[in-house]
């Protein structure tokens, strides 16, 4: 019984076939481009951004001082991303069910390549499509929830004209995050134990019971990286972002306003061309701010994923 | 194992090493043509960088003069005005073109380019920008310099505003909300926009022309582009754009003296010829200071210029004579026509044209 086990993990480690070093190699060094690459874009942005720390507030859009002038464009982004994720999770997951358990097969190979296709969109086409189409259209929605819910603080008004504000770019990245989150969900979803979901059929349980009892738990710290991921793609989505949305630089919570919040990249993307000396300093350190966040967001979720892990273990 | 590593880790430091080298070597292109093509010979390549502004214009420009001489290649590359000038003062290119004329800082630092020499500004691009609106059953507007200011700023928030009807008197204008639209990115034409309406309406528009949009009410849109996609999506707003941009937009008409007066290239020109250069230039500068309160009849104060900056000589002969004679074509009626034709800009007026051809003709080559 022992006897083929020994032969890869034993000891006797002398003899490596040359195949074996040449892939740990190259593996080791797939690995350590990543690292690199991560560490210089850190170091530039650093090393670039640093002089706008202590900027005069002409480089600065006129705020008084850095954390002034970036603090709007981190709660734009932040609102952003939330909002889409909020649209977008639910809808992916149940997206990634029908295809991994509910339709039959031919129906979710095609739903499955449609969602895909949303992936291989440039986000260009995404902002066209949302300045020319979707924003006027939603003009009349915006009024109606301004009307009737408007005691929320959230559709206070007065309502965009053209409705380009940030719920509608919001609605934009989620379209642009679901493919991400859709497909990954759906792979988590069909690699779930079928023993489980048949013993759970055979007890009486019901399709939903039996998805939630031996599917969702098994899927869950998937299902999590899934939605980082799409966080990560809302957080720095740039050219549909600068494209639909009214940006003013002020922080509001009202969603269907014609002056909204702009985001972090969007900001870069328009002030870029024309930006000169402590300028262009200025918009790098407001890219550090973004990597940072979204640095720190992907650990947070990580240590959610692994507590929870550990508590269904122990 | 350590063996692999040991390879790898240097490799991989002299490959981002090079790549990095690279990217700053691409960046400086050598604006001199071929030394071995001097002399009379017209051929080579001539680099230019700067407005977007002017980048239809210049398309139109190069095609026509490349197809006069077919040995010379033109590049304009329209990274925007403050990034060509930059590059026009770093040596990287041997023009530039920009919205704004050079500043007394950068008049200073251009000696180092020129070679002792400061570097000039003649106008070569001259577009009136239009108010565009977008309101159902309001085909004709017309606005005084204090309405338009008052609107802009967010102080005039309905449509049917005693101040607005005041302007219009006999319309029917509807209660509804207006909708500012201004750039959200910065640029030439928010700087002459704000520019007209500080001039015009100083007790409304406290603020002084900006390349960035002064206040934080109204929607922001991303480029030409996406201001005139945004008052068409709109009901009932309102924004300015370059003219020949505007599209089947209404176009308001803005008080002139004691007339109303819609955009036009004639009515941009005439302004234009109402203004002067500004003092303190060095001999020859066409910098102006565009009279935006001018009452000549028919003149239109919202225009942009822009400009072609240049050394007065270049100690390449080639280089020198191909900058004059592209430049002395651009100013000529011929290039001023082509980009009215194209761009839908302003033919430079007479006594303008000629003083820019005879500044452009004083470019000396090979000394």
């Amino acid at each position: 019984m022992a006897l083929p086990l020994s032969v890869s993990f034993g000891p006797a480690r002398r003899a490596r076939p040359r195949g074996d070093r040449v892939f740990s190699g190259a593996t080791r060094a797939a690995g350590l481009v990543v690292v690199l690459g991560l560490a210089g874009v850190a170091v530039f942005l650093t090393v670039q951004g640093i002089p706008a720390l202590s900027a005069p507030g002409s480089a600065l859009g006129g705020h008084a001082s850095f954390a002034a002038y970036v603090w709007p464009l981190v709660f734009g982004t932040v609102l952003a991303s939330v909002l889409a994720l909020g649209m977008a999770t639910p809808l992916a997951l149940g997206t990634a069910l029908v295809i991994s358990h509910y339709a039959p097969r031919r129906v979710a190979a095609m739903l499955g390549y449609v969602v895909d296709l949303l992936a291989a969109i440039p986000s260009v086409v995404y902002g066209l499509w949302g300045i020319g189409f979707l924003s006027g259209r939603l003009v009349p929605a915006y009024a109606w929830l301004s009307t009737h819910v408007g005691w929320l603080p959230f559709f206070a008004g007065p309502v965009s004209a053209t409705g380009r504000t940030i719920l509608t770019a919001a609605i934009v990245l989620s379209l642009m995050v679901l493919p991400i989150i859709t497909a990954i969900s759906r792979e988590v979803f069909a690699q779930a134990p079928r023993l489980h979901q048949e013993a759970a059929l055979a007890l009486g349980a019901t399709r939903w019971e039996a998805i939630r009892m031996a599917v969702l738990p098994y899927a869950r710290s998937g299902v999590v990286s899934a939605v980082m991921l799409g966080l990560g793609r809302a957080l720095g989505e740039t050219m549909a972002v600068a494209m639909v949305l009214s940006a003013s630089g002020v922080v509001t919570f009202d969603l269907v306003g014609t002056t909204n919040p702009s985001t972090i990249a969007a900001n870069i993307a328009l002030n870029f061309p024309e930006a000169t000396g402590l300028g262009v300093n200025a918009l790098v350190a407001s890219g550090l701010v973004l990597f940072v966040l979204t640095f720190v967001v992907n650990l947070a979720a990580r240590a959610i994923v692994a507590r929870s892990m550990r508590k269904e273990q122990g | 194992m350590n063996a692999t590593s040991t390879l790898v880790l240097p490799a991989l430091a002299a490959a981002l090493g090079l790549a990095l080298i690279g990217c700053g070597a691409a960046n400086e292109t050598p604006a001199n043509a071929d030394p071995t093509h001097g002399g009379s010979a017209l051929s080579g390549t001539l680099d230019g960088a700067g407005s977007s502004a002017q980048q239809a214009a210049q398309a139109a420009w190069q095609a026509h003069f490349q197809s006069a001489h077919p040995g010379v290649t033109v590049n304009y590359d329209p990274v925007g005005s403050g990034a060509g000038v930059d590059q026009f003062l770093s040596g990287g290119v041997a023009f530039a073109g920009s919205d704004k004329y050079l500043t007394a800082d950068q008049l200073t630092a251009s000696k180092k380019t020129c070679h002792g020499a400061t570097a000039f500004d003649v106008p070569d691009y001259v577009s009136p920008i239009a108010i565009a609106y977008h309101l159902d059953g309001v085909d004709h507007l017309k606005l005084s310099p204090k309405t338009a200011a008052g609107i802009f700023a967010g102080t005039i928030t309905k449509w049917n505003d005693p101040a607005i009807q005041a302007d219009n008197p006999g319309a029917r204008l509807p209660s509804s909300r207006i909708t500012p639209v201004h750039r959200s990115d910065d640029s030439g034409t928010t700087n002459n926009f704000t520019d007209y309406l500080h001039q015009t309406a100083p007790s409304v528009w406290t603020d002084p022309a900006a390349e960035t949009w002064p206040y934080k009410s109204g929607e922001a849109a991303q480029g030409t582009s996406g201001v005139v996609a945004a008052i068409k999506s709109g009901n009932g707003t309102i924004g300015y754009a370059d003219r020949s941009q505007v599209g089947a937009l209404s176009v308001a008409s803005v008080k002139v003296g004691s007339r109303y007066v819609a955009p036009s290239p004639t009515g941009a020109a005439k302004a234009l010829a109402d203004s002067s250069t500004t003092a303190g230039r060095p001999a020859g500068d066409l910098a102006i200071q565009v009279n935006r309160t001018t009452t000549s009849p028919g003149a239109y104060p919202i225009l942009l210029v822009s400009y072609l900056i240049a050394c007065p000589s270049y100690p390449d002969s080639a280089t020198g004579t191909l900058v004059k004679t592209y430049l002395g074509y651009v100013v000529s009626g011929a290039g001023q026509q082509a980009a009215a034709q194209t761009a839908g800009s302003a033919p430079l007026p007479g006594t303008l044209a000629s003083k820019a051809a005879s500044k452009v003709q004083s470019i000396g080559a090979g000394h």
